[in-house]
């Protein structure tokens, strides 16, 4: 029996070997096009480079130069991480607040919230953008108010679905040792929050970082953000640039890879406990 | 706190809710009335009734087309994404070693963009079609298992991970019970783990289900639609129809509308099918 069971978990992990070995190929295929020359990608992606074919770093120059990589991973570090901050701090204070006192507008607005976690994003792409032009809210500050009010849904319902489980009377006693909502709120609510503060943020950040159609409607033109910039090298069919896209892709990818083995844990609880609740 | 001073709840609520009316609410509103409207920007609007749903369905429907091969992928992916998913959780919870290296890797795809994603699989699947003369926009069936290829690639580690934490959360004394029971590994599984992982399975399908269905920026990266629009899903031949050519726009609008009732039911539906068959252990 126990030996049977070890030949058995042998199997099992030269099976898993071999398929992780497969699942990270796609990325590294990509990396290993990227040190060769834009014309020898598309007709043998899977060769190895060889001296004719290697350009070591010019595929990553000129994809920078052409997409302005740089100044989009600026954007885009600035818009995820003022959206997520802006999105986590506000849905929280309103989660509480409507989980917490019981009125028509409160129960109004909870639904409201939820029933828009289900509406596709082509519902409102034209409108939304358009109103975005109206309020002067197309730069990379203004957006930060759409991801608020489009993914305030989800995080209203998560943190909501926590806050019912954290008893009350810690809340009373604030208030009758005379805090006013807002001391209780960020003295004794928030610090509580912390767990699911986390899943919240993580959920948010995958979303808004890699989010496309969102800015590219409302700010692609002046401000590209990363996957827009990417987008913007497909061009016209034919045309493209294969070394300078194998090159953004690399650099797409990287800064996720970094972000993911450094808090790999927290994304994983985070997914987990979002999932659960959502 | 049963009630709470007027000026507290603005500032508590106000924020989040302006920015919801702004970005959502009001745009959602506009959106369902101008999709009785012809229109190319918002204020010349113009009323034409139902026209823009008749138009939607008349002659040779991309719609109709897009929702047929919506829907295909949709069963396709959410099968697909589910076994492996459920597959790799059996398997990443029998204590191999480097079990936590695997769960890494399997998981990895996931925080990568589904534009970024479109390209890669785009060189690969031209790489291999590359022996055989065509590409990927050689035909729609092409563009489709792609797109499953790359969606399982995707997603399967998301839902493994819930798979996992919900199989680690059965007690062990069940097992136990049950091998002392005599039960064997097939019926361990079948009347054990599945019964009390049908919670996740709910979570998993609906995630799955819902994101199939608005899949859109790698269906634009890795075919755009092509050939010509047969490989184009509901969220690209909407986005298509509106910025493609002008005058079409209230078409358009109508088509996000059937999108949005379309969406909204099968998620409703597919709680009412799954939800009944989650037991307590």
């Amino acid at each position: 029996m126990q030996r049977r069971q070890r030949t058995q978990n042998g199997v099992i992990f030269v099976f898993l070997t071999i398929l992780a070995v497969l699942y990270l190929a796609p990325m590294l295929i990509v990396f290993m096009n990227s040190f060769k020359g834009r014309f020898f990608i598309s007709d043998a992606p899977f060769a190895l480079p060889t001296a004719e074919t290697f350009v070591a770093l010019q595929n990553y120059f000129s994809g920078i130069a052409k997409t302005g990589f740089i100044r989009a991973f600026g954007y885009s570090l600035f818009i995820t991480v003022f959206s997520v901050g802006t999105v986590v701090l506000f849905t929280a204070m309103t989660a509480w607040c409507i989980t917490r006192v019981k009125s028509w507008v409160s129960s109004v607005l909870f639904y409201l919230l939820v029933y828009s976690m289900i509406v596709p994003f082509q519902m409102v792409m034209f409108t939304m953008s358009k109103m975005a032009n109206l309020l002067r809210l197309d730069n990379p500050l203004g957006i930060i108010v759409l991801y608020l009010g489009f993914g305030a849904g989800l995080s209203v319902f998560i943190f909501s679905g926590f806050i019912k489980t954290i008893p009350r009377e810690i809340e009373e006693a604030a208030t009758i040792d005379g805090c006013n909502p807002i001391q209780t709120f960020f003295l004794i609510v928030l610090p509580v929050l912390r767990p699911v503060l986390i899943t919240v943020t993580i959920l948010n950040t995958m979303w808004i970082w890699n989010d496309y159609l969102l800015p590219y409607l409302v700010i692609g033109n002046t401000y590209k953000t990363i996957p827009i910039a990417v987008q913007y090298l497909q061009g016209g069919y034919g045309s493209r640039d294969m070394g300078a896209m194998m090159a953004m892709l690399v650099l797409a990818i990287v800064p996720i890879i970094i972000f993911y083995l450094t808090s790999q844990k927290y994304i994983v609880e985070g997914v987990v406990a979002g999932a659960v609740k959502g | 706190m049963e009630r709470m001073p007027k000026k507290y709840y603005a500032f508590f609520v106000l924020p989040t809710a302006l920015a919801f009316l702004i970005a959502f609410l009001i745009p959602f509103l506009f959106g369902i009335y101008l999709s009785f409207t012809e229109f190319s920007t918002v204020t010349n609007s113009r009323w034409v009734g139902p026209q823009n749903y008749l138009e939607v369905f008349a002659g040779n429907s991309s719609f109709r087309n897009a929702a047929i091969f919506t829907g295909k992928f949709a069963i396709v992916s959410v099968i697909l994404v589910n076994l492996v998913a459920f597959g790799l959780a059996l398997l990443l919870t029998r204590k191999i070693r480097g079990t936590d290296s695997f769960r890494t890797v399997f998981f990895m795809p996931n925080l990568i963009g589904g534009i970024v994603l479109g390209y890669i699989w785009q060189l690969i699947i031209n790489g291999i079609l590359l022996n055989y003369g065509v590409d990927i926009t050689f035909s729609a069936s092409y563009g489709f298992w792609g797109l499953v290829v790359l969606t399982t690639w995707q997603h399967a580690g998301y839902m493994m991970v819930i798979y996992i934490a919900a199989i680690q959360s059965i007690p062990v004394e069940l097992r136990e019970a049950a091998r002392i029971d005599g039960a064997n590994a097939w019926q361990e599984l079948r009347n054990i783990t599945v019964p009390l992982v049908m919670p996740a399975f709910t979570i998993c399908t609906f995630l799955t289900l819902t994101d199939s269905f608005r899949l859109f920026d790698q269906n634009l990266s890795l075919t755009a639609g092509a050939p010509a629009r047969a490989s184009a899903m509901l969220a690209l031949d909407i986005y298509t129809t509106f910025y493609g050519r002008v005058g079409s726009e209230g078409v358009g609008q109508a088509k996000a509308v059937l999108f949005f009732l379309f969406v909204g039911l099968i998620a409703l539906g597919q709680l009412r099918i799954t939800r009944p068959r989650e037991v307590e252990s």
